[in-house]
């Protein structure tokens, strides 16, 4: 023990970092910031921890190569033994950082943390942010599988709508004219080199003025905040009421940095590495690409935006919300912090979580995308058969072998992107039917060219049989009026 | 009263090695800013494309529209199979065709044919095409991105060699925006 203290003084006789250490581990901070509410800061930073020593780990065997990636990734999963626990816990790291620092962005925001004096230290996290959610995209290309080829392509035609430069940007981003070795081999050094370079440097200056600042004192409704004497009434707080970082604070945040850990590991136990899914191969277009889960809002909001609000929406939309984030420390730098009485920040929350939760929700579904293999195999139900005339089962076989199932379903597992046909008849008479199957319209391509007129007669019979037995199938009434 | 005399000659000094690194900074700079360039600047001088072949007509029936691949003209060993590139070949008759990337306008996931119904989907979020390539539904604002062909010795070339993306450098692919019948809205 004595031994031990030798070699440490003997260091600290050079370095000379052991008095301002343990002064900054034992500053005063508020009494009611040693709170479980200020731990997610922590555990960000233990996370990304974790991402550089698995990443390093991943990157003694994995290939960044657009020929080679794939295999490597298959032989992490299979032969080198507990490669797939090293994928899964940074597959899983990453799912749990991303929630993290949006957990603490959030829990700032509305403890009013980035109001004087503190406004660089919430542009720093904004940026901080952003550098996650590039680590997050990059590492889903590293992914080098199906979705990440054509996740790729997909980043590639929103760079193109750039007004001006969008072509330029194209071949910058792809490393070449198309979607290839070069291509992986710049994201990986993205992935590896100049972001994680940056988060490092980022992180140093966020933490840097966390400490020179003080942490955030808890916020008392009706304790407003004033350039003029903001930090005078801070420092009498810390000074009259305050408590010692170590222990008082620390001892929370290791225990929950702890328990993130375990529950990281926990998930990569059970659930195992993500993919990696198909061959990157150009070739198999038997694929339905998915983007990872903190990317589903945004493949929903790409299916349903009306087209031509799609570009401007794609290319201001984030300019704005950066903007927004950036200025938001000046234009309420001061005043009330507590979310207790700022109903438009609590709101904001809400609005915002909904509509990505809600956004996310569809995309897990995917009701714009066409059920590429509806039908093709599967039995036509015996309810839509029996007791039919020929035509109308002529029709039956219509539908389902012209891909009307693609986009449709007759109450059972077909497409979602047209209505559900179970009860059309009841909607429109045949004249409706016919037209509507001939020329298309809505959303629904026109099928005239590719019915003949015995298909179109039997598709439409067999539509016309599709309505609840107590509802008769809609008619023309002018029609029926002219008979008489 | 004036500064001393060394002052001002340090700072002077200092001023002056500071013009000598910004200096070295610029020479050092401009490689480093065309080499970051190159994938732009090479396509603008050699340009990415070229005429490749897809093979001998005969291998596209009329009527029909078939899958055809070839190896992408600027491909590196290091690509593996990214670079081969598929495309649609529709063979309408005689020495009429049409060449479409696979890539759907909207946002590049690979479009599907269907013979049955005539038409090419996108798996992703849900366009669809008529077999002209003209938009039939969905986001894409346009039709199918289409290769210009010439008819060889009796094989079939298309000029390709960069990926269609929809924006401004969808000129290159000289399409005409939707040839085929649009749906009533």
């Amino acid at each position: 023990m004595r031994l031990i203290l030798k070699i440490g003084n003997w260091f600290d006789q050079r370095l000379q970092l052991g008095a301002p250490i343990r002064e900054t581990m034992e500053h005063p901070i508020p009494r009611d910031s040693a709170s479980w509410y200020y731990v997610f800061g922590s555990a960000a930073m233990t996370v990304f921890g974790l991402q550089l020593a698995t990443g390093i780990l991943l990157a003694l065997i994995y290939v960044p190569s657009a020929g080679e990636a794939w295999n490597s990734l298959q032989i992490l999963n299979h032969q080198i033994s507990l490669g797939w626990f090293i994928r899964a816990l940074h597959g899983w790291g990453s799912n749990f950082m991303l929630a993290i620092v949006l957990i603490h962005m959030v829990q700032v925001f509305l403890f009013g943390a980035y109001k004087f004096p503190r406004e660089l230290t919430w542009i720093l996290g904004v940026l901080l942010l952003l550098m996650t959610l590039g680590m997050a995209f990059t590492g889903q290309v590293l992914r080098f599988d199906q979705d990440a080829y054509w996740g790729l392509g997909i980043g590639a035609s929103i760079c193109s709508r750039v007004p001006f430069l969008g072509a330029p940007l194209v071949k910058l981003m792809l490393g070449g004219p198309i979607i290839a070795g070069h291509t992986l081999s710049r994201f990986f050094a993205l992935h590896v080199f100049v972001i994680p370079g940056s988060l490092l440097l980022f992180i140093g200056l966020h933490v840097l003025l966390v400490l020179k600042l003080g942490i955030n004192e808890w916020p008392m409704p009706g304790r407003l905040v004033r350039r003029s004497d903001y930090l005078e009434k801070y420092h009498a707080m810390t000074r009259t009421d305050g408590v010692p970082f170590m222990p008082y604070g620390v001892w929370k945040d290791v225990v929950f940095s702890g328990l993130i850990l375990l529950c990281i590991a926990a998930c990569a136990l059970y659930f195992g590495p993500f993919g990696p899914s198909g061959q990157p191969d150009p070739r198999i277009i038997q694929t339905a690409p998915r983007p990872d889960f903190f990317f589903l809002w945004l493949y929903a909001l790409l299916s349903l935006l009306p087209p031509s609000m799609e570009t401007p929406v794609l290319l201001i939309g984030p300019v704005i919300a950066l903007i927004v984030l950036l200025a938001l420390p000046f234009f309420s730098g001061e005043g009330e912090k507590s979310w207790k009485r700022r109903p438009i920040a609590v709101l904001t929350i809400l609005l915002v979580a909904v509509g990505l939760g809600t956004f996310t929700n569809l995309a897990s579904h995917a009701p714009w995308s066409p059920v590429m293999d509806a039908g093709t195999g599967a039995p036509i139900p015996p309810k839509f058969v029996n007791g039919r005339t020929p035509l109308e089962v002529q029709g039956a076989l219509v539908f389902q072998s012209k891909q009307c199932h693609n986009c449709h379903s007759v109450g059972d597992n077909g497409g979602k992107r047209g209505p559900d046909l179970k009860e059309v008849a009841v909607r429109l008479t045949s004249d409706q039917l016919v037209r509507q199957v001939l020329q298309g319209g809505g959303n629904m391509p026109a099928y005239g060219k590719n019915l003949n007129p015995a298909e179109t007669a039997a598709l439409v019979a067999f539509l016309e049989t599709l309505h609840p037995s107590s509802q008769a199938p809609a008619k023309d009434a002018s029609q029926s009026s002219a008979m008489q | 009263m004036s500064v001393p005399d060394g002052l001002s000659r340090r700072q002077m000094l200092l001023k002056v090695s500071l013009l000598f690194n910004g200096v070295v900074g610029v020479v050092l700079g401009i490689p480093i800013v065309r080499y970051l360039f190159s994938p732009v600047t090479r396509g603008q001088r050699a340009g990415y494309e070229s005429w490749i072949s897809l093979g001998p007509i005969d291998q596209f029936p009329p009527g029909e529209t078939r899958l055809a691949t070839y190896r992408n003209p600027v491909a590196e060993g290091s690509d593996g199979e990214t670079a081969e590139v598929p495309c649609w070949v529709r063979h309408t008759d005689g020495e009429k065709f049409q060449v479409f990337a696979i890539n759907c306008a909207h946002l590049g996931c690979p479009v599907r044919w269907f013979p049955q119904s005539g038409l090419f989907m996108c798996p992703c979020h849900g366009g669809a095409y008529y077999a002209d390539g003209a938009r039939a539904s969905g986001p894409p604002e346009r039709g199918l991105f289409e290769y210009p062909f010439k008819i060889v010795d009796g094989n079939l070339r298309i000029q390709a060699g960069e990926m269609p993306t929809p924006g401004p450098s969808a000129k290159l692919y000289n399409i005409t925006t939707t040839t085929g019948r649009q749906p009533c809205a």
